[in-house]
């Protein structure tokens, strides 16, 4: 159970502070899936950073299966929206790498390692270097470090931005597949409302900056989900539509 | 060959000559080779004619005196105290730098205590400690070690200071995410990315701890290539102050190349990255 109670985020840049997240408060619940949409910029990372206990708020505070989050919480696995495998590390190592921290055994982890790889489609690929891999295929062996540790909670920032449209519909497939499996709590950051509403239970629509709530939307489509074909169906579009016309007037404000 | 894309014809071929930039490795050899003659010609030509042998001498001379020490073996212990003392400095002055570099990276609050110390220190030109070590570490072999190590530390620690300073913060996050402990975000994350710095640090650090123990071994000591140097000069002996500066140079391309070949085995990542 992840609860954010009014929490406030404001930096120093500069002369004048920027406030990126104003007032945010949401719980949610264990083993459900909640996208967080909204324009660029408009601290959804932030929110992410807050409830990793990297950032600490001005105000507010993040609970954690009841608990507040004070320094880094190991219980959520973070992949951030730039990729941060390690370079001096081979694919097969960085994605191991959890497994190496917690001292398991070399092949057993380099076993584990092989099997993931070959689900996100990078096998073949154990022994390069991320320097040699392609931005969508870095995406995945973060991904696939993340589904190998499986930790309790996910936090994804925009984890298939990269990827083309193809791609994108295995991945969602893959994560789904593996949250039905173990039922961690996901937490995700798209600019996609095809993507979040395809895989989550509820949307939450974010303002620009500051960013506060102004939607929470349930999906309630049955599971499990049909990736590709969801997105036909009228209920989709309903509730594709009622998040679109909120979202939209935060974009066009954007432009302005 | 380019195909003009309006016609879909080929466009006239043309025939360039190959930049002389360009040229194969063995080719540039031999160039660098003839380089080197024609500059040992004119010194033994001007020798005797432009300027006096006495203050120059000339290149046979000096390699027949290296020939002479070579056959004798004269010059052997002197190059081993001057390897020594740059080695031993090298290593010590590194191992310290290194240690205190990544501790004090990792330390912030050390490291804003200790910063102008630190500094001062590093602003002041270490070879004017020499008397000062000759001092304390006698005349022998531990005050030139104790030189190169001062001069090596300080070069060493700022660069594996800044490396660890320079680590990528996300990368770190991360790590500490999966629930790594400190030594481990020390083993996996940090070490690994100042691991360049570092180098950087070692290299231009070799010729340093050289310059520490001639420097030495110039001031007071009775062994060594510095010592060398320094008594062939007094004694008018050009043709030997060369032959010393030969086996010096020769030293230093040497101790250049172990740590080139260090790196290269370090940083086997660095490499396949284009």
């Amino acid at each position: 159970m992840i609860e954010l109670r009014g929490l406030h985020k404001t930096f120093d840049r500069g002369s004048e502070p920027v406030e990126a997240v104003q007032d945010i408060n949401l719980v949610v619940a264990p083993g459900s899936i909640v996208s967080l949409i909204g324009p660029s910029g408009c601290g959804k990372s932030t929110l992410l950073h807050m409830i990793a206990g990297l950032y600490e708020p001005s105000s507010g505070e993040v609970i954690y299966n009841g608990r507040p989050v004070v320094s880094v919480n190991t219980s959520v696995g973070y992949m951030t929206q730039k990729d941060t495998l390690l370079p001096w590390q081979t694919v097969r190592d960085n994605v191991a790498l959890p497994s190496r921290l917690a001292g398991q055994a070399k092949a057993e982890r380099h076993r584990a390692a092989a099997e993931i790889l070959g689900r996100v489609g990078l096998d073949g690929f154990e022994t390069r270097y991320p320097s040699e891999l392609s931005g969508g295929m870095r995406k995945r062996a973060a991904l696939a470090r993340m589904l190998l540790y499986r930790p309790e909670t996910f936090l994804l920032d925009e984890p298939f931005g990269a990827l083309d449209a193809q791609l994108k519909l295995a991945m969602h497939e893959l994560l789904l597949r593996l949250w039905k499996e173990d039922g961690q709590t996901i937490l995700l950051v798209t600019h996609d409302l095809v993507e979040a509403i395809t895989l989550s239970d509820r949307v939450v629509v974010l303002t620009r900056r500051p960013s506060r709530i102004i939607l929470d939307q349930e999906v309630d489509l049955p599971r499990p989900r049909d990736v590709l074909n969801v997105r036909f169906t009228s209920r989709f579009k309903q509730i594709y539509d009622k998040l679109w016309d909120v979202l939209r007037v935060e974009y066009e404000e954007e432009r302005l | 060959m380019s195909i003009n894309a309006a016609t879909g014809q080929q466009a006239p071929a043309v025939s360039r000559k190959p930049a002389l930039a360009d040229m194969s490795k063995g080719r540039m050899l031999v160039c660098q080779a003839g380089v080197f003659i024609l500059i040992l010609a004119c010194w033994q030509l001007a020798s005797g004619r432009l300027v006096s042998n006495f203050f120059i001498s000339n290149p046979v001379d000096v390699g027949k005196r290296l020939w002479e020490w070579t056959i004798s073996g004269f010059i052997f212990p002197h190059l081993w105290v001057t390897f020594y003392e740059t080695v031993a400095g090298f290593v010590l002055g590194s191992l310290i730098g290194v240690m205190l570099g990544i501790w004090l990276g990792v330390a912030r609050f050390m490291s804003r205590l200790l910063n102008p110390f630190l500094f001062a220190f590093y602003a002041l030109p270490k070879i004017a400690l020499a008397p000062l070590l000759v001092l304390w570490f006698g005349l022998g072999l531990q005050s030139k070690i104790a030189l190169a190590t001062v001069i090596v530390f300080f070069l060493v620690f700022y660069n594996t200071f800044t490396g660890v300073r320079e680590v990528d913060q996300d990368m770190i996050d991360t790590v500490r995410l999966m629930k790594a402990r400190r030594h481990q975000v020390l083993l996996h994350v940090v070490i690994p990315s100042a691991m360049s710095w570092i180098f950087a640090g070692l290299k231009i650090s070799v010729p340093y701890a050289l310059i520490g123990a001639i420097v030495g071994e110039l001031i007071a000591a009775n062994r060594g290539l510095g010592f060398l140097v320094q008594r062939m000069g007094a004694d008018f002996d050009t043709t030997g102050v060369f032959a010393v500066l030969v086996v010096i140079g020769l030293l230093a391309i040497a101790l250049n190349h172990l740590v080139e070949i260090a790196q290269v085995r370090q940083e086997r990542w660095k490499i396949v990255s284009h």
